[in-house]
């Protein structure tokens, strides 16, 4: 065979397996929406016929049509219930952020504070936030306060563990590189330790955003009967008092979609902070 | 264009003088090593792992102090007169070739326009200019270590230490940067210090050889590669170049049967 003949322009020849790996990548495309659209379809419909065989009346088990119904017919009120619990969540998110990254901070750049604290945030962390949130309610006045204590105490520990651990983690000959050039404490800490954590950072922040959610919920289950607490998690138990279980339902299908957003936003900011260098957010070609 | 002074005329730039380091646990990893650094040397210190090549850069880096001995500068010492590159290229991730190479610059507080021809300057130097606003992550593993040698060498450094910067590299690469260097070294007029433990790239680089031995790490023989720079792939396939290889085998040898 000669040279010639290899380089033949315009005949593109894909090899057998090369074929059945690029059919495979294309069905998975696919399939990634596909798939987990049909098995919601099939839960729906699952849950309509237990409804309609069983012909169970609707406060027992509403049918999804009806939780449908309630979801469009309530919207107003269930709208600004949601507005409520999503302010009370990200206010909680940025507290943690910025409670969580400047506690590991101020541990990186003083041990004898980190040895100090390190103890009570763990301790914050495991005692489940439904056993501290009566006992906050009782000595702190206001409701909004209150609930924002509690989703802080749930949110702020991943971000303040996963960032301690990148702010430790950064490549021990840059350390001795910023060294050997005269770097400040300042100009480590800014330059190579803060960049060194970002991955770490957002992995927490991912967490956290989730468990800030459960915290606002939590606590307005809490609070709820205090009289001001009008969000979902409010709205959700009013109406099972009220045996109106399709307005629970809608309820908690707008819970879990903020939820579902808050991770999917976080995700994002993630891949855009990282996409340029960090091999998390690199796409193979293979 | 060659700023190397003949090897009779240079001046003293450091002086190492009895220096021991024992490591916790009484570790000897470094007895009583005496060495006079010129300018325009290109010293390789050639031993077998443990003999304590490592400890002496660190040493000489100041990331470390002696147990006893001293080490010191010749000649009045500024910031930035010090280059290091490491066995791996130790670039930021997050920061693009260039604004690797302006880092020492940075942390000098100065700002990136006013040094910006001195370091494309550097890029140039080791053929990388075509890639300043690329990330570590795009180039080959013989880039990045360009990039790591083109930072080391942006400040005019006075000496510059090198630690098997091109042992995890393939041949072909490590044989190209191997020329490269020694152009790059002559270009500038720098002092270099290289740790390796290939007797042949330390033969090819240099012309003081420092053979050491382990258990303790110590300073077992001098040899001294007396042919003229600029040295190209024909010094490699000399009858010279072998002989050499063959005394610092043979230096080698001693170092490993002195430590056993």
């Amino acid at each position: 065979m000669s040279v010639t003949e290899l380089d033949q322009p315009g005949t593109p020849t894909v090899d057998a397996e090369e074929a059945r790996r690029a059919r495979g990548r294309r069905i998975e495309k696919t399939a990634r929406w596909l798939l987990p659209l049909l098995v919601m379809a099939l839960m729906i419909w699952v849950w309509d016929r237990i409804v309609v065989w069983n012909e169970l009346p609707h406060f027992i088990l509403p049918s999804p049509a009806r939780g449908w119904g309630s979801l469009t017919g309530d919207w107003a009120i269930l709208w600004d219930s949601a507005l409520l619990t999503g302010r009370i969540t990200l206010m909680a998110l940025v507290i943690a952020v910025v409670g969580g990254a400047g506690l590991a901070i101020l541990f990186n750049q003083n041990r004898m504070v980190e040895l100090s604290l390190y103890p009570y945030a763990v301790i914050l962390q495991v005692t489940p936030v439904v056993a501290i949130a009566p006992l906050i309610f009782i000595y702190v006045e206001s409701k909004t306060v209150g609930m924002l204590m509690c989703a802080w105490i749930v949110a702020f520990f991943p971000v303040l563990s996963s960032t301690t651990l990148g702010l430790n983690s950064v490549d021990h000959n840059l350390r001795d590189l910023f060294r050997i050039y005269g770097a400040t404490r300042w100009q480590k800490l800014w330059m190579l330790q803060l960049p060194s954590a970002l991955p770490y950072f957002l992995g927490g922040l991912k967490i956290a955003g989730g468990l800030s959610l459960i915290g606002a919920v939590v606590a307005e289950l809490v609070a709820g009967t205090g009289g001001v607490g009008t969000g979902l998690a409010f709205r959700i138990q009013e109406a099972g008092y009220r045996l109106n279980i399709a307005r629970m339902f809608a309820a908690l299908a707008i819970v879990a979609a903020m939820g579902v957003f808050i991770f999917a936003a976080l995700s994002l900011l993630s891949h855009m902070l990282l996409r340029k260098w960090h091999e998390s957010a690199i796409k193979r070609e293979y | 264009m060659v700023k190397v002074a003949p090897f009779s005329e240079r001046a003293e730039l450091m002086r190492i003088d009895g220096v021991d380091k024992v490591f916790p646990g009484d570790v000897q990893a470094l007895r009583a090593m005496s060495l006079t650094v010129r300018e325009g040397d290109f010293i390789s210190l050639l031993g077998p792992s443990g003999c304590g090549k490592s400890t002496a850069l660190r040493l000489i880096a100041g990331l470390s102090e002696p147990t006893s001995g001293r080490i010191d500068w010749q000649t009045q010492r500024a910031r930035g007169d010090l280059g290091v590159v490491f066995q791996e290229p130790t670039l930021m991730p997050w920061a693009t070739v260039a604004q690797n190479v302006f880092l020492p610059f940075r942390l000098e507080g100065k700002s990136y326009d006013a040094i910006k021809d001195d370091i494309l300057a550097a890029l140039k130097l080791v053929g990388l200019d075509k890639f300043q606003n690329a990330y570590p992550r795009e180039l080959s593993g013989g880039m990045k270590m360009r990039v790591s040698i083109a930072r080391a060498m942006v400040t005019q450094p006075k000496l510059i230490l090198m630690d098997e910067p091109f042992a995890a590299l393939d041949e072909i690469t490590r044989f190209k940067l191997n020329n490269d260097l020694l152009e790059m070294q002559a270009r500038i007029g720098c002092t270099v210090i290289f740790v390796t433990h290939s007797v042949f790239e330390s033969v090819f680089l240099s012309d003081r050889i420092v053979v050491m031995a382990a258990r303790p790490g110590r300073v077992i023989e001098e040899l001294h590669v007396d042919a003229p720079y600029p040295r190209s792939e024909e010094f490699r396939t000399s009858a010279e170049y072998a002989a050499h290889c063959r005394a610092a085998s043979r230096a080698l040898e001693q170092a490993m049967e002195a430590a056993a």
